[in-house]
């Protein structure tokens, strides 16, 4: 976390940092820092209205929601589908990861809160009670 | 001769790389999205809308269903009053919600919930807040051993000591302990964050993952690929807002917490290993 490193590093390259991730040809771990915390910026307003409405004082579970990049492209991990979600095309990215974490905890959100996420329709044909 | 790589002796045994790839459903964010907060099937509820009830004589059956029934009522502030350290309430809350819990819970108690602030005034057994997805869980006094297992996500707080195993395989989120915990803490942790503000028993952090426990007080011993970790302005600053939020303060400041990661030597991915038990099996 200390370490600064590239913000497009896994956009531009293949994430083969190690002898070990050369050797096996895969990236090794999650394709962004796991372990960044949030820093001191506000959420955007559409966060700031669903953090006031879950009764929440900060981000909570949005602070584990991050930026990732998935076969070269911007997306994001919703847990909910086990899958990665990918961003709009066309989307201008900011230079750093903590706006960009940003962005990707606005979008999950929109998503998840849609009638056309997977776990809404699988709720519909399988929810016993 | 020159010395085989390990994928060269792999491809003349007939077995042959297999990229592992990537989870992408090919689903896209729309841009036009509809901006709601709550999922489509969650209770329409208000905070303001406020409803008690006495579980003395009711069985942890009745207590979860009636929760339920007042929150398809709309009521979005229930209190329970003498819980009696029943197990398994409040579990499996889907909904924003302000839970109280005016006593103390038993086992599994608040398991599986996505989304409502709970505050509990007395003390949990064993495995409190067991695969938390989202939310806030606050418990007053002390709490058992697994507390939050395999946590997801949200707050989960115990101002008092918990047992041992705390924060067991938790793969988001934030624990955090005003007091001590015992033995193993963090074990094969895999993400999130663990606060401790007292003393941390022996192997803490065994075979994590990746993950961050920072610890206020002393540290037994550490486990098995656990190290010690650079403490940041960013970490200090996310200590201090967190802790703040919940009344809690680091005993020598959050600037002097000691900071455990994963030390990745237990990490073994290999993309021949799919080719590899196919074969065997």
């Amino acid at each position: 976390m200390a370490e600064e490193k590239d913000v497009d590093r896994f956009l531009k390259g293949d994430g083969l940092d190690s002898d070990r991730e050369k050797e096996i040809g895969q990236h090794i771990g999650y394709r962004y820092d796991v372990n960044l915390v949030p820093d001191d910026r506000p959420p955007t307003p559409f966060l700031a209205k669903y953090i006031e409405f879950m009764g929440w004082d900060d981000l909570n579970w949005l602070e584990d929601v991050h930026m990732g990049y998935e076969e070269g492209q911007p997306a994001v991990f919703d847990r909910n589908i086990n899958g990665w979600v990918s961003v709009p095309e066309g989307l201008e990215l900011p230079d750093n990861q903590q706006d960009r974490d940003m962005i990707a905890r606005e979008l999950l959100i929109k998503f998840q809160m849609s009638e056309r996420h997977p776990l809404i329709q699988l709720n519909k044909a399988y929810r016993k009670f | 001769m020159a010395e085989l790589s390990r994928e060269q002796e792999s491809h003349r045994m007939g077995m042959h790389t297999e990229q592992l790839a990537g989870r992408s459903q090919q689903i896209f964010f729309a841009p036009e999205e509809a901006e709601n907060f709550a999922s489509p099937d969650a209770f329409d509820v208000d905070f303001n809308k406020r409803g008690e009830f006495d579980v003395t004589e009711m069985t942890q059956n009745q207590i979860n269903l009636k929760i339920r029934e007042l929150m398809s009522q709309g009521y979005g502030t229930i209190v329970v009053q003498n819980p009696g350290a029943k197990h398994s309430l409040g579990v499996g809350i889907l909904n924003r919600l302000q839970l109280y819990f005016e006593g103390s819970l038993g086992y599994f108690g608040c398991g599986l919930i996505d989304g409502p602030n709970v505050r509990i005034s007395g003390r949990v057994g064993w495995s409190c807040a067991e695969n938390m997805l989202s939310g806030t869980v606050v418990i007053e006094k002390n709490a058992g051993s697994t507390f939050g297992a395999a946590i997801r996500g949200g707050d989960l707080v115990c101002k008092g000591d918990v047992g041992s195993r705390t924060g067991i395989d938790m793969k988001g989120g934030s624990i955090i302990v005003g007091g001590r915990t015992g033995a193993f803490s963090g074990f094969m942790m895999q993400r999130g964050r663990m606060v401790i503000l007292g003393d941390a028993g022996k192997n803490l952090g065994d075979s994590m993952y990746d993950g961050t426990i920072y610890v206020g007080g002393k540290i037994a011993n550490l486990g098995v690929d656990a190290v010690e970790g650079e403490i940041t302005d960013l970490d200090v600053r996310w200590l201090e807002r967190k802790l703040a939020i919940y009344g809690l303060e680091a005993p020598d400041g959050a600037r002097n917490m000691t900071k455990i990661v994963s030390g990745k030597k237990l990490w073994n991915y290999d993309n021949l290993e799919p080719m590899e038990k196919k074969m065997v099996l």
